[in-house]
């Protein structure tokens, strides 16, 4: 299954629902253009919502950082929300886990911004 | 599964897809746990992008050489570019605080990670990745029948 990414407003914030694998290629360039499309259009308050993303390589894990990274340089903030037991393990182990704000709820992740 | 199969695959995203598919249909009808299923198409992933991107930068006339060997013991998968070979020392630990935030850099660790064994061979004519899973089941009854 490819990659899809669909995005909503929720009180200011933008909530990018991805479903699918996030991997080398497709997955990883659709994830760079969107974040760096939000960015563009002064969408700074970003949530990830990886709820339904079933897979995710080294490569998409780099663009999860490359997300959290360049968002972050630009005077934004970014959240990943409802991570799937796979994806949480790999942040783990790759120690990511602590870096990125991850969140489970939505509301509380919304509310949560600056 | 027979003993050994062997495939010879064009350095391609495509061939990154396969090798993955491949793995997790042989590890599966080897009897591997679901979540070892997983690390295992992982492990091979990760080291089918290296063959394609890194050995043969996507070069058309340089090939990936993907093999799994059954063994009593173990699942042996080796994946071979035709690349001018990996350099070892060159590569960041990603755990490292200063590395944690790059964007690449963490193929290999994974690798470590969810195999049991892996071996890397650079050479001037290409890099061998050996990954091997341990069937545990098997190995477990194996060690028992020694005490």
């Amino acid at each position: 299954m490819s990659m899809k990414l669909s995005t909503r407003q929720v009180d200011g914030v933008t909530i990018v629902d991805a479903s699918g694998r996030i991997t080398l290629g497709e997955g990883s360039v659709m994830m760079r253009d969107t974040v760096r499309d939000l960015l563009a259009k002064g969408n700074k308050k970003i949530i990830l919502n990886l709820g339904d993303v079933n897979y995710i390589d080294s490569s998409g894990i780099g663009e999860l950082v490359s997300a959290y990274t360049t968002t972050k340089n630009q005077g934004g903030e970014l959240k990943l929300l409802n991570l799937t037991k796979k994806v949480h393990d790999l942040l783990q182990i790759t120690k990511l886990y602590t870096v990125f704000d991850v969140k489970d709820d939505e509301a509380a992740a919304v509310k949560g911004f600056k | 599964m027979e003993q050994t199969v062997s495939y010879t695959l064009d350095s391609t995203l495509e061939t990154v897809d396969h090798a993955e598919e491949k793995a997790t249909r042989i590890a599966t009808e080897l009897g591997f746990a679901d979540d070892e299923v997983m690390q295992i198409s992982m492990a091979v992933r990760e080291a089918a992008v290296n063959a394609v991107l890194h050995g043969n930068a996507y070069a058309p006339d340089k090939k990936v050489v993907l093999a799994f060997e059954r063994t009593p013991e173990d699942l042996v998968i080796t994946i071979r570019d035709q690349g001018k070979g990996i350099d070892l020392g060159g590569i960041p630990n990603p755990l490292a605080p200063e590395n944690l935030l790059k964007t690449s850099g963490r193929g290999i660790f994974l690798m470590r990670s969810f195999m049991d064994v892996v071996e890397i061979r650079p050479s001037q004519t290409g890099t061998e990745i050996k990954l091997i899973k341990h069937v545990h089941g098997r190995s477990a009854g194996v060690k028992e029948g020694s005490q």
